[in-house]
């Protein structure tokens, strides 16, 4: 385990060297010169030279790199052209509000999907197992971003129960929080719920008839602790390798659903600096939300190794 | 202890109905020790399983028969009855001993689930109960092995480890599926007296299920062999092996490799394969494989008839008609060997 | 069975759709384009199916002629993703020396949310159809090498392989004759997938306003634009969304039937099969 450990955790500098790349070219692809595109067709040319300055794009590329690579590491992500603050200040004064989403969202995906996985295996023999695979397909198959607009349609005009906009932070009381949350949280859980009880449902069913239930069975356990003890905790370990692809889907899905909903958070800086071409805030936040995946995978991979006897024990 | 009576289970298969078990029948007293012998595919599993109803469902149905334990029909129990069934009074160890335990548990706690379905006792008293139990079984260093997962187990321990789970409410009758199978021929030997140990120590009843006649030889009282659903042959152990009544047992008996044996007697396997259980054969079930076959062979299904004190066979060949075949074989082997 | 009709279904959904966009130009009754500022958000009837949109344009016709670009856009990057992505999942999972760079260079961009590097290259290279197609390929080749490399890597070991190989069969000859036959099946079931996931991703881009042209009808551009209307005109919302949906779902559920009909440890199959005591002879 402690090997497996290591091993797991130096191969994330590699992966993080490739993001780093791949963020730092990412200004590189814009067609022309891009202090031209930030500034506009009017910039003068002195205001032009200027920003390629302090953009170091007069350097060859890879002295570039590692001078922006030495700065990101030392946690300066540059400065924001549009409000000329440092990106890391913006980040970090837009996280809050995505992370309540994220972690609210994943509450519900785990309060949701898990009940459902096990009712459904429980009624395995039943009309119920093949319907709700058609209908955890359906969940996949719909935008994110329409079903937010049918849900604010429905419970913030129709039926007016939720705020359809707006955030208010935890320091001004849970209830208000929890409120401007629960809609968009929900809407950002709904497709992961599909996903995760899916997997959780295949996974049981793959161990209901594996002959170590049989085993519990002949012990005289009743079936509903077989399913919840022993079919469910082998279902567990290869679930979680899905909670990191979960939470891809949360991050990027926050992005729409900040969006839709006003939030503001690192997914609406984001947009909004792409409509500002504000390029050092949009590699900043594309970076620290693949640095955030990137741990969550890392997380993800140890708890799977803990959950797995015959890993944990190697 | 045990009556089954004309028991019928059918396995709906999106291929047909199989007809696992067709009509079988027999007794088991306290203490006593079957064995019930057959190829893959003959329907002991299916028959092992039904005696504790732990065969799925669906496919699995019982249309016909009765199986009386103390008195009472297992088949008509509620789950309830059921569940105190198992375990508690009938016991089960299975082929596989990998994929038998829970690999995310420890074996302590599997053990203990099975002290504890069935006792209310205190959790440091079940844990007790546990170490004694491995210790039993022949687990060297039973309570440090508690705190082990199964893939820390060898097959043989595992399979110890899983007889220690059947024994742990004192059953009164312990079926063992194929226990041995899975496993080494040393360990297998290890295994089989493990299984005489606890059956002296607690007189407890045993059905062992195997394809192998070696196996059940000398810890069986008596031998039921299975062909296609149907029980072909049944008597003492004696009887079976030393005055076969079935082309069938007597096939089998060839196709073990006997010590004891002289060194003309060639080994031979059974040609052909168990016939399809959708779409059996007509007349009797043996007769495409059979190497005394005759005409009657395929028009009469031959039903289980008494040839000799306690002993019964299905075979369209009265006693002595098969035992002057079986004399042929032997002169004809011995005319071959001169 | 009946998992079977419904992959029938969704297939014919689906070419339905695809042949109603291809031939739109001979049969829709009123041109997508044709504005009529009396003719405003109307609501669904007997001449606007599917009621108009804020230039009074007829939503059914464009919801119809939106889909060629979402299909286009959707079947081309699966089809260049796959390219690209099995040419590195064989690469690397034949060529054991290629692997660890291979492998590091895709877990890279793996490390990003798909729809969030989708989203940061069009930002860098701006919103031409093209360059969705760009961002969306490279958002979703590297799930395709890594499904590809680890089934390579499940038959490199395989007999007839090392066979091959010790009879000094040329690599590319045993990786196109040998290997890419055994290793089609999940290349095209994710296909399959990617393809339903770059229509959503498609169509949330030009949600975002980073998509398409906005004067191009996509069912994304005409939901960013009917957004505003949700309240007065719904249907200028719904209808687009329920084309998103059944689209999507009868790619996903194709995609879901062929990977049971392709693998044979399909959960599916497996509790079908018989219970082993009981299997007859064949």
């Amino acid at each position: 385990m402690l090997n497996y450990t290591i091993r797991r955790l130096l191969s994330v500098i590699p992966v993080m060297l490739v993001v780093s790349i791949i963020v730092f070219l990412l200004v590189h692809l814009t067609p022309g010169n891009p202090a031209f595109i930030i500034l506009g067709e009017d910039a003068s040319p002195e205001a032009i030279a200027q920003l390629e300055e302090q953009l170091g794009l007069n350097e060859p590329l890879y002295i570039q790199f590692f001078d922006w690579l030495k700065q990101v590491i030392t946690g300066d992500l540059g400065t924001s052209v549009y409000s000329a603050q440092p990106v890391t200040e913006l980040i970090f004064a837009n996280f809050g509000p995505t992370f309540s989403l994220m972690v609210l969202s994943l509450l519900f995906i785990l309060i949701i999907s898990i009940p459902i996985a096990i009712l459904i295996v429980s009624l395995r023999k039943t009309i119920l197992d093949p319907l709700f695979t058609n209908v955890s397909l359906l969940g996949v198959s719909v935008p994110e971003f329409w079903l937010a607009i049918l849900l604010v349609l429905a419970f913030g005009v129709t039926f007016p129960v939720f705020p359809v906009a707006g955030y208010m932070p935890l320091a001004d009381g849970f209830g208000a929080w929890l409120y401007h949350l629960l809609l968009p949280a929900f809407v950002l859980a709904l497709v992961e719920i599909g996903i995760i009880a899916r997997m959780l449902r295949d996974s049981m069913l793959d161990s209901v008839n594996q002959d170590y239930t049989k085993t519990a069975r002949a012990k005289g356990v009743r079936e509903r602790d077989v399913l919840m003890k022993h079919v469910f905790a082998n279902a567990l370990i290869p679930t979680t390798t899905v909670l990191g692809a979960t939470v891809a889907g949360l991050l990027g899905g926050t992005v729409i659903i900040e969006t839709l909903f006003t939030i503001p958070g690192i997914g609406q800086l984001l947009i909004d600096s792409i409509h500002r071409r504000d390029y050092p805030v949009i590699q900043g936040v594309v970076l620290f939300i693949a640095a955030i995946y990137v741990l969550v995978n890392l997380v993800v991979d140890l708890l799977y190794a803990f959950l797995d006897p015959r890993i944990r024990y190697d | 202890m045990l009556e089954v009576k004309d028991l019928h289970v059918h396995l709906d298969t999106p291929a047909g109905l199989v007809k696992a078990v067709d009509g079988v029948s027999f007794r088991l007293e306290a203490g006593q020790t079957i064995g019930i012998v057959g190829e893959s595919g003959s329907g002991k599993s299916v028959l092992a399983h039904s005696l504790t109803k732990l065969n799925p469902e669906p496919p699995a149905t019982y249309p016909k028969g009765e199986i009386l334990f103390e008195g009472e029909n297992i088949l008509t129990m509620d789950k309830k009855r059921l569940r105190s069934l198992r375990g508690k009074e009938i016991a089960m160890i299975f082929q596989d001993p990998m994929s038998s335990l829970n690999p995310v548990f420890k074996i302590g706690r599997q053990l203990m689930e099975a002290i504890q379905t069935h006792q209310k006792l205190p959790k440091k008293e079940a844990r007790q109960k546990a170490v004694e139990l491995l210790a039993d079984v022949g687990i060297p260093d039973p309570e440090r092995r508690m705190q082990n997962y199964p893939h820390q187990f060898s097959g043989g321990m595992r399979q110890r480890v899983l007889i220690a789970i059947a024994l742990a409410a004192r059953p009164k009758l312990l079926i063992a599926d194929e226990p041995t199978t899975a496993l080494d021929v040393t360990i297998q030997a290890q295994i089989i007296e493990l299984l005489k140990k606890i059956q002296k120590k607690y007189s407890t009843a045993i059905i062992m299920i195997t394809h192998d006649l070696g196996v059940v030889a000398n810890l069986a009282d008596r031998i039921l062999v299975m062909y296609a659903g149907k029980i072909v042959e049944s008597g003492s152990t004696a009887n079976i092996f030393y005055d076969t009544a079935m082309p069938y047992t007597w096939s089998l008996l060839r196709s073990i490799p006997r010590l004891d044996a002289a060194g003309s007697e060639r080994l031979l396997h059974i040609e052909g394969h168990p016939p399809n259980l959708i779409q059996p054969p007509t007349g009797c079930n043996f007769h495409p494989r059979c190497p005394f076959a005759r005409d009657a062979c395929l028009q009469i299904d031959p039903p289980l008839s008494e040839c000799g004190t306690d002993h019964f066979a299905a075979c369209v060949l009265s006693k002595q008609q098969f035992d002057e075949e079986k004399q042929a074989v032997a002169e004809q082997k011995g005319v071959l060997l001169s | 069975m009946m998992s079977k009709k419904r992959n029938m279904i969704a297939l014919t959904i689906f070419l339905l759709i695809a042949l109603a966009t291809i031939t739109a130009n001979w049969w829709l009754p009123v041109s997508p384009t044709a504005m009529d500022a009396n003719q405003r958000l109307l609501a669904p009837s007997g001449t606007h199916w599917f009621g108009t949109d804020d230039f009074g344009r007829d939503i059914f016709a464009r919801v119809v002629v939106a889909a060629r670009v979402s299909l286009a856009v959707g079947v081309i990057v699966a089809i260049i993703a796959t390219v690209i992505g099995t040419l590195i999942g064989l690469i690397s999972g034949y060529f054991r020396k290629t692997d660890f760079i291979l492998m590091r260079i895709v877990d890279g961009f793996l490390a990003f949310p798909a729809l969030l590097l989708a989203l940061a290259l069009v930002a860098a290279l701006g919103g031409s159809i093209t360059n969705i197609v760009i961002a969306l390929t490279i958002a979703f080749f590297p799930v395709m090498s890594r499904v590809v490399r680890s089934a390579v890597l499940q038959i490199n070991n395989a007999q007839y392989i090392e066979a091959a190989r010790t009879t000094g069969t040329r690599d590319l000859v045993i990786l196109l004759k040998y290997i890419l036959p055994n290793v089609l099946s999940p290349i095209i079931v994710q296909s399959t997938f990617i393809f339903a996931k770059a229509i959503l991703a498609e169509a949330a881009l030009s949600f975002l306003g980073v998509g398409v042209n906005p004067s191009t009808p996509t069912w994304g551009n005409m939901l960013q634009e009917s957004q505003i209307y949700i309240t007065i005109a719904p249907w200028f919302s719904i209808f687009p969304g329920i084309a998103i949906v059944i689209t999507v779902l009868s790619l996903n559920i194709l995609g879901d039937g062929l990977r049971d009909a392709f693998d044979p440890h399909s959960l599916k199959r497996k509790r079908k099969r018989k219970p082993k005591q009981t299997a007859p002879a064949a």
